[in-house]
């Protein structure tokens, strides 16, 4: 009865999400004395998962499935999970992992967790940790049944590398041709950027910016940084910013390493979504801002005059530790 | 065409969050509820396709009867009628099944359920109740046009969108974007008076089991207050995150 994962892939390379859940689940199988087994569809560059420990890989090559159909997915796991004897099912909290979990979960009667940023606290009772009220507050959930879903939030348990050997095996999962009749026909992806879930940095800024034709210095700093670049909502609802950069409870959630903002006062509903998120910084001219109570560093300032100062110094700084 | 529309009740967006009996449950004092802001995305799509083609709209809860006037405002902003299962919400899995058991009774070509409640975030009851009913799914589905059974929808990826041609019978996780925010209607004296007279049927809940629960509740730990620094000194706020964050 190994730890079953999902290892999902991008262009048949696995994502960092995907090596977050192997370590993890690594984490779960020592504990319970077990081994790792993954499963990956058409996947191509599978050799970094022997790395965070996976002890055996299932390789589903398909090409009905070439992109990404949930409901197809969610039946290979479920055949891969009955085959391993796994009751213990990781995915990651990507958006596809999010579209997965409940399928597979159905499908073998589990209870599932979503958003869980801890290992277990206890394996028997099974007790995980995750966030709930959008970031606001973090439950202790209980799953009772047998069969067990969990989606490791993003960047919250983080990689942990444990070499070892993975031996694979070609998997013919069988495909319920029903499973089928959702298919892609567009993908509309932006290349050469950063996207917010996967950015270790993002650069956000709202209304303080007075009009979206001052974006210019948010992405050249974000470009200095590597950084995504997100918004408040306001700035979204205005129309200054596309939508999928609006960050908070009801857009995109933030888990970043460090995330900057620069004039967002912080509503509560903004600061909720980026709750996750490990380090933050505030630029703003308003020392009342209520972000400046939920962030590490601050600066009280006009962001007029301090991004264009932050970008030259960073370049310098970026210079000297190339 | 049958569209029901599943709703959350959920405290409002601005609400403090706060912890009763030895923090094994949500603290409902004080605190205004409404619904679910990814319910009401779907909940007004789906008075965009009744307008544009004709349909009939039920909304429907799993909760007790605190929950009525959440689905008394679904019905004044415009559904035809409402179910409510009377049972206690006990986990996604429980509600999924709840609502199965509703689909299955009611012959609905569309659902459309929050892609997650803002409170419990679990993000589970769309896609099980998918799994349940054996209907199609798209998830975080950002736009969705139908031409007969034929269904047209874009669902957010990470990094962008992607376009899906699907049929129905069709769950849909709603999120925003399925209408705009400026899309989003106020109930007016019109509607909450017919609203009154709308059906709002009752229905006892299925034998189902949840599957997790709860076992206690926590806050985030109290943050150190922030450090400030000075406009003046960029170089420094470089240094913090460099050499005491070690982010840089």
């Amino acid at each position: 009865m190994s730890v079953l994962i999902f290892a999902e892939s991008n262009n048949g390379k696995f994502n960092k999400a995907t090596l977050e859940v192997a370590s993890y689940a690594k984490e779960i199988a020592n504990t319970l004395g077990t081994t790792v087994t993954a499963v990956a569809i058409n996947a191509s560059e599978t050799d970094e998962l022997a790395q965070y420990g996976v002890d055996k890989l299932l390789t589903v090559t398909n090409s009905s499935i070439e992109n990404f159909n949930a409901r197809a997915y969610a039946d290979v796991v479920k055949q891969a999970a009955e085959k391993e004897n796994a009751t213990i099912i990781v995915m990651s909290s990507t958006t596809n992992g999010k579209y997965l979990s409940p399928l597979v979960a159905s499908s073998l009667n589990a209870g599932y967790a979503s958003n869980v940023i801890a290992l277990p606290e206890s394996t028997s009772p099974f007790k995980v940790k995750r966030t709930a009220f959008s970031n606001k507050a973090f439950s202790v959930t209980e799953i009772s049944s047998d069969n067990k879903v969990i989606a490791l939030a993003k960047n919250a348990f983080g990689l942990k590398e444990n070499a070892t050997s993975t031996t694979q095996e070609s998997f013919d999962a069988i495909i319920n041709d029903a499973h089928l009749t959702t298919t892609v026909t567009a993908v509309d992806k932006t290349t050469g950027k950063v996207t917010i879930a996967d950015a270790d940095i993002v650069v956000s800024a709202g209304r303080g910016l007075k009009g979206p034709e001052n974006w210019g210095m948010v992405e050249e700093l974000a470009d200095v940084l590597g950084a995504a670049t997100a918004c408040s909502k306001p700035v979204s609802d205005l129309g200054w910013r596309p939508h999928n950069e609006h960050v908070g409870q009801t857009g995109k959630p933030v888990a970043s390493n460090l995330y900057i903002a620069i004039g967002i006062s912080g509503a509560i509903q903004h600061l909720a979504g980026i709750n996750a998120s490990k380090v933050k910084v505030v630029i703003n001219t308003d020392p009342e801002a209520p972000f400046f109570k939920a962030a590490d560093y601050g600066i009280v300032g006009d962001a007029f005059e301090v991004v264009p100062t932050l970008i030259e110094k960073l370049k310098a700084f970026k210079a000297q530790n190339a | 065409m049958n569209i029901l529309v599943c709703i959350s009740h959920v405290p409002d967006t601005t609400s403090k969050i706060n912890f009763a009996n030895g923090d094994t449950e949500f603290d409902t004092n004080g605190v205004q509820f409404v619904i679910n802001p990814n319910d009401e995305f779907g909940l007004t799509k789906a008075m965009f396709l009744k307008e544009q083609n004709g349909a009939t709209v039920t909304v429907v809860n799993v909760g007790g009867t605190e929950s009525e006037p959440t689905l008394r405002k679904a019905l004044a902003i415009g559904a035809d009628n409402a179910i409510r299962v009377n049972a206690e919400a006990k986990d996604g899995f429980f509600v999924a099944k709840q609502l199965a058991e509703v689909v299955k009774n009611g012959n609905y070509d569309l659902v459309i359920a929050g892609k997650e409640s803002l409170d419990y975030n679990g993000g589970m009851v769309p896609g099980m109740l998918a799994g349940f009913t054996d209907y199609n799914f798209v998830n975080a589905c950002t736009s969705l046009d139908l031409d007969g059974t034929s269904a047209k929808a874009v669902r957010e990826i990470d990094g962008g969108n992607e376009t899906v041609s699907t049929s129905l019978p069709l769950v849909v996780g709603g999120q925003k974007g399925l209408v705009q925010e400026s899309d989003l209607r106020i109930p007016n004296m019109r509607g909450i008076m017919m609203a009154r007279k709308k059906p709002l049927q009752v229905v006892d809940a299925t034998g189902s089991d949840n599957q997790t629960n709860v076992v206690s509740f926590e806050k985030p730990a109290e943050k150190s207050a922030v450090k400030l620094i000075s406009p003046d000194n960029i170089d420094e706020l470089i240094s913090l995150l460099h050499n005491e964050a070690k982010v840089i």
